[in-house]
């Protein structure tokens, strides 16, 4: 066992959402194959800082432990990613967690990402199948298709892709990379195209697709492998499209 | 930039960065290459531009609004990214930087380019000739600020090419990106091999 061996972090903690943020630096008791939520575990359970001091226990979001829920997104060195599998034998000590910047700080390391969940209801990221009357089975999607929505279905709406883009930011309205991906999504399935042209409209708006720079450190950062740049390309196609078919008028455009 | 024509005035400035003000760019430093025929070669050429008909009109229509559009919607664009290539050091994080800061000096430079050699020589009836960007970059100073400014400008161009490509949905997927880079890093060496070798041969031509 590594008797005595300990780990150390440095967290930016912040007591509520209006509260001046402050740093606190702790050294807990080295276990094999910790990961960062566990190192959070054991400053919850004896919370004492490095100077010895009683101090409150640090709050952080958490779910699924298995990087699919997203719920526990933080900037671990620097980079936003999942703290549940963010193991400790691969981080270079002392190990700094921030709450991503992007979002508000509800407390400490918790963040809330309301405003992704908010894009996703603006974009229409459903597929409409509830009716008046029994709607019938939708139509076959082909399997190659499906696999391919698949990788794109993957987004938790972590945030830390909009963590990652420059120009998402306090001076700007950009909606961001990941429910532009799922518009590409929701599009592309034969009962989700019903609201093609709706999508397409509130990406053209302000705020939506044409704020991306093209950056690209969506695509780097996500830990889900998701195609963002390409989904905001093809969507950028799709946009070029829809703007000459509302300009010169088009019957493919109801 | 409310109302909805963000979606608009982006397209608009992303066309505008190409078609025409980087079809005139490309055009201003190839005639400009004359230089290296000699003097006369030169000021023939930048007399048959300055005797082209309806010049007044293409020159506001087709350089002057255009670029202005461009340039005011540019620096709006660059100050609302916080840029960030320190924690994500990525080639495109950098181009993204890059186009940024080019854009800044471009502007500065364009500003003062079209002063000393388009409006100061207008009002005091200098001619535009050999001699005059001779007498401009004998200077090492200006020399270097006309070096920084044209191959800021070239950068911005050929980078500008590559995301107009992706913002108007040209190159979807990742090969056609990176095969368009090289395309892009290509006429960045070309424009700037065309427009550098100008530039030295009025600071070196001895009169
Ligand atoms: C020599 C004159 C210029 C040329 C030929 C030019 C060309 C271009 C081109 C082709 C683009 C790509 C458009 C796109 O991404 O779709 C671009 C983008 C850009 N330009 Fe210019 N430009 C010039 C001057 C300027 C100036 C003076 C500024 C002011 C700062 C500026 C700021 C920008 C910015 C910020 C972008 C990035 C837009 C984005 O990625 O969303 N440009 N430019
Ligand atoms: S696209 Fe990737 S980085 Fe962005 S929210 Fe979804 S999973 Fe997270
Ligand atoms: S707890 Fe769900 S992604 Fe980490």
């Amino acid at each position: 066992m590594s008797e005595g061996k300990t780990v150390t972090l440095i967290i930016k903690r912040q007591d509520g959402p209006d509260s001046t943020p402050y740093t606190e630096e702790f050294k807990i008791p080295y276990r094999e194959n910790m990961n960062v939520i566990s190192a959070l575990m054991e400053i919850r359970r004896n919370p004492v800082n490095a100077k010895g001091e009683n101090t409150t226990p640090v709050q952080w979001e958490m779910g699924c432990l298995e990087e699919v829920c997203g719920a526990c997104s933080m900037n671990i060195n620097g980079k936003p990613r999942q703290a549940c599998t963010a193991l400790i034998d691969q981080l270079e000590q002392p190990i700094r967690l921030e709450p991503m910047s992007t979002f508000p700080v509800v407390r400490d390391l918790a963040v809330d990402r309301t405003r992704m969940f908010d894009s996703l209801k603006r974009v229409k990221a459903w597929i409409p199948i509830d009716g008046t009357y029994d709607l019938g089975p939708g139509p076959r999607m082909a399997e190659s298709k499906r696999q391919w929505a698949y990788e794109l279905s993957k987004c938790m709406t972590c945030g830390v892709c909009l963590e990652a883009c420059p120009n998402v930011n306090s001076n700007s309205n950009f909606i961001g990379p990941a429910p532009l991906s799922q518009v590409r999504l929701f599009n592309a399935h034969p009962t989700g195209a019903f609201h093609k042209k709706e999508r397409m409209e509130t990406i053209m708006g302000d705020g939506g697709l044409a704020n991306c720079g093209n950056s690209q450190n969506c695509v780097q950062s996500c830990p889900k492998g998701i195609p963002l740049t390409t989904s905001i390309a093809a969507l950028n196609r799709e946009a070029t499209a829809q703007s000459f078919k509302n300009f010169f008028g088009s019957d493919y455009n109801v | 930039m409310s109302d909805n024509r963000e979606f608009f005035y982006r397209r608009l400035h992303s066309l505008l960065g190409v078609i025409p003000v980087g079809i005139f760019l490309t055009q201003h430093l190839i005639v400009n290459n004359f230089a290296r025929y000699g003097a006369e070669s030169f000021n023939r050429a930048a007399a048959f531009m300055e005797n082209l008909p309806f010049r007044y009109f293409l020159e506001v229509f087709v350089i002057f609004l255009p670029l202005l559009f461009h340039a005011i919607y540019g620096v709006y664009i660059a100050f609302t990214a916080k840029n960030n290539v320190s924690r994500f050091g990525f080639f495109r994080n950098w181009m993204f930087y890059l186009q940024r800061i080019t854009g800044i000096i471009t502007l500065i430079f364009v500003v003062w380019h079209t002063w000393e050699t388009r409006i100061a020589t207008a009002i005091n009836g200098t001619e535009v000739n050999f001699a005059l960007m001779q007498g401009i970059l004998d200077n090492p100073f200006m020399l270097t600020f006309y070096i920084v400014g044209v191959v800021s400008a070239v950068f911005h161009f050929a980078n500008g090419l590559w995301s107009f490509a992706v913002s108007w949905g040209i190159t979807v997927t990742p090969r056609s990106q990176v095969v368009f880079t090289y395309i892009t890093l290509f006429v960045f060496v070309a424009l700037s091999y065309i427009s550098v070798s100008t530039l030295l041969t009025f600071a070196t031509t001895q009169g």
